[in-house]
């Protein structure tokens, strides 16, 4: 179980989480709505390690995080997987899409793993893999960037409305493959997002909960 | 006279080191006034291209063919293609043709507030309406003109931006991805504001890939696909039964039918095949496929050698039960 209790977040002055709890459990799709501005993104950011929240407590599958971004154990961080909003953002301009989805072997010091396969698996043909980000479509780059989350095979991914800016046929190849990504691994998928019909399409056929944030 | 533009044959080719990349290949497709076109299809198919072009706005490694004929009002008609950049410069851009660029947030100079930035447009554009009234139409109250655009929520930057493109009063908006990262209720906003353009006797050719944005708004939608439009239809027909596999696939991936990918992928748009390009990706193909399918002139158009057939209840009926 990944467990956020009482998380609180300000930027400056400008409180935006006080006191969130989610719990995200493995095996499931747990939902998370809310209108744009109410702290889901930050929230996510928490749960992946990614952003030390300035009170509350954060387990991973019962371990409590103290260390946050690099400090963490790696054991840890990685047992997380983020993917983000805007592709565009999430990634280094100056990598080919090959080295977009193995950074995570990199980063942490392995051999290079089945980097390619999991981009094939993903739609991705070795003729793209070695194009750089300005050099393909949204779709194509958010598609290396769930190669990249899905590398280092994470107990938990994050979904920060993951297929926002893709069109339909885009959004359910991604959702499928995820789908099947936790089918196979037992893992837990957090979808955020703010479009009702997705969120109950894809929550349902695990019988996962849906949180509402305000 | 009613205001018209009308796209031609329009064929855009960027010439890179070594390959040519088929940005766009023979539209056709036509505005009219008090209309709402739709042109849907998923990134990276040719549809902001589409956009540029029609502004003049393409870098220099791009050839341009075919026409786009803008017929406004009692001004002689225009060919968008063959206009120099002066004409365009000083008749077109913002004056007879407005843009609302994609992320309007990105879009806003981060050091100058929204007020400053709405002045400049209507200074530059010898409209002399206050800033006050042009933004009060567009939904903005005076004091939120007056803050930077960090300061904006996504709605309000929209309607910034909304009002900037209508500064010089133009006759045709083009929205380019106008709602991509902004959540329902302000899409709905969005939309519901481009459909007041068209009512108000405007036209509107709206770029997206949000199919149910489209269908909030549009009166006829234009699918894209692999630098082509391979269906041209009234909205009502299109949500009833899409007659292109593709058009189909792509409705049938929505989360509220069937939320099923269409299997395969794009082409590159740098080694397009000489036949249909949706050829491998589609159930339906024969031989008959790899010879280029026409869509001919028909306002319901289908360029495929095996549409699928019209739905047999009545359309109207089926759009509005839904």
């Amino acid at each position: 179980m990944l467990r956020a209790d009482g998380i609180t977040v300000a930027y400056g002055r400008q409180r935006v989480l006080r006191g969130a709890d989610l719990a995200v459990a493995p095996g499931v799709v747990t939902g998370l709505a809310g209108p744009s501005g109410c702290g889901k993104s930050t929230l996510s950011r928490v749960l992946a390690l990614l952003l030390r929240p300035d009170a509350g407590r954060l387990t991973v599958d019962g371990t409590e995080v103290h260390r946050w971004r690099h400090r963490a154990s790696r054991d840890l961080r990685t047992r997380v997987a983020l993917i983000f909003q805007q592709p565009r953002l999430a990634v280094d301009p100056r990598l080919t899409l090959r080295e977009i989805a193995a950074e995570p072997y990199q980063a942490t010091g392995r051999p290079p793993g089945p980097a390619d396969e999991l981009a094939e698996d993903l739609g991705l043909t070795p003729e793209l893999l070695v194009r750089r980000p300005h050099e393909v479509s949204d779709g194509q780059l958010q598609r290396a960037c769930v190669a990249r989350a899905l590398a280092l095979r994470p107990r938990y991914v994050i979904c920060d409305e993951m297929t926002t800016m893709l069109d339909a046929s885009t959004q359910a190849h991604l959702v499928a493959r995820l789908e099947a990504y936790r089918r196979e691994t037992g893992a837990g998928i957090l979808a955020i997002t703010h479009d009702e019909e997705l969120l109950t399409r894809w929550t349902e056929p695990s019988g996962g909960p849906t949180v509402r944030m305000s | 006279m009613t205001s018209s533009l009308t796209v031609q044959n329009l064929s855009v080719r960027f010439h890179l080191p070594g390959a040519t990349v088929h940005a766009v290949s023979d539209a056709s497709f036509e505005v009219r006034q008090g209309e709402c076109l739709a042109l849907v299809g998923e990134s990276g198919c040719g549809k902001s291209v589409m956009a540029h072009a029609l502004m003049g706005l393409l870098p220099g490694n791009a050839t341009v063919a075919g026409s786009a004929w803008l017929r406004t009002g009692g001004a002689p008609p225009l060919d968008l293609i063959a206009a120099p950049e002066r004409v365009l410069a000083r008749t077109v851009r913002g004056r007879r043709i407005g843009l609302v660029p994609q992320s309007p947030a990105a879009h806003l100079t981060p050091v100058r507030t929204a007020r400053a930035q709405l002045a400049e447009a209507l200074r530059e554009l010898g409209n002399p309406a206050p800033a006050d009234e042009l933004a009060a139409r567009a939904g903005l109250a005076p004091e939120q003109l007056d803050r930077y655009p960090h300061q904006l929520s996504g709605g309000m930057a929209q309607r910034v931006v909304n009002a900037i493109a209508l500064a010089g009063d133009p006759w045709l908006i083009i929205a380019d991805e106008p709602t991509s990262g902004l959540d329902r209720p302000l899409v709905d906003a969005t939309m519901t504001e481009l459909r007041r353009l068209a009512d108000d006797g405007r036209a509107v050719l709206l770029i997206t890939h949000d199919l149910r944005a489209a269908e909030q708004v549009a009166d006829h939608i234009a699918v894209m696909y692999a630098s082509r439009v391979v269906s041209h239809a009234p909205a009502a027909e299109f949500f009833a039964g899409p007659r292109h596999p593709y058009a189909a696939g792509l409705l049938e991936a929505l989360p509220s039918r069937g939320f099923t990918p269409i299997p395969g992928r794009p082409p590159e748009l740098t080694d397009l095949p000489a036949g249909c390009a949706f050829l491998p990706r589609c159930d339906r193909s024969t031989a008959a496929c790899s010879h280029l399918p026409e869509a001919g002139t028909e306002p319901s158009r289908v360029a495929c050698h095996h549409p699928l057939e019209r739905p047999l209840e009545h359309p109207l009926e089926h759009h509005v039960a839904r």
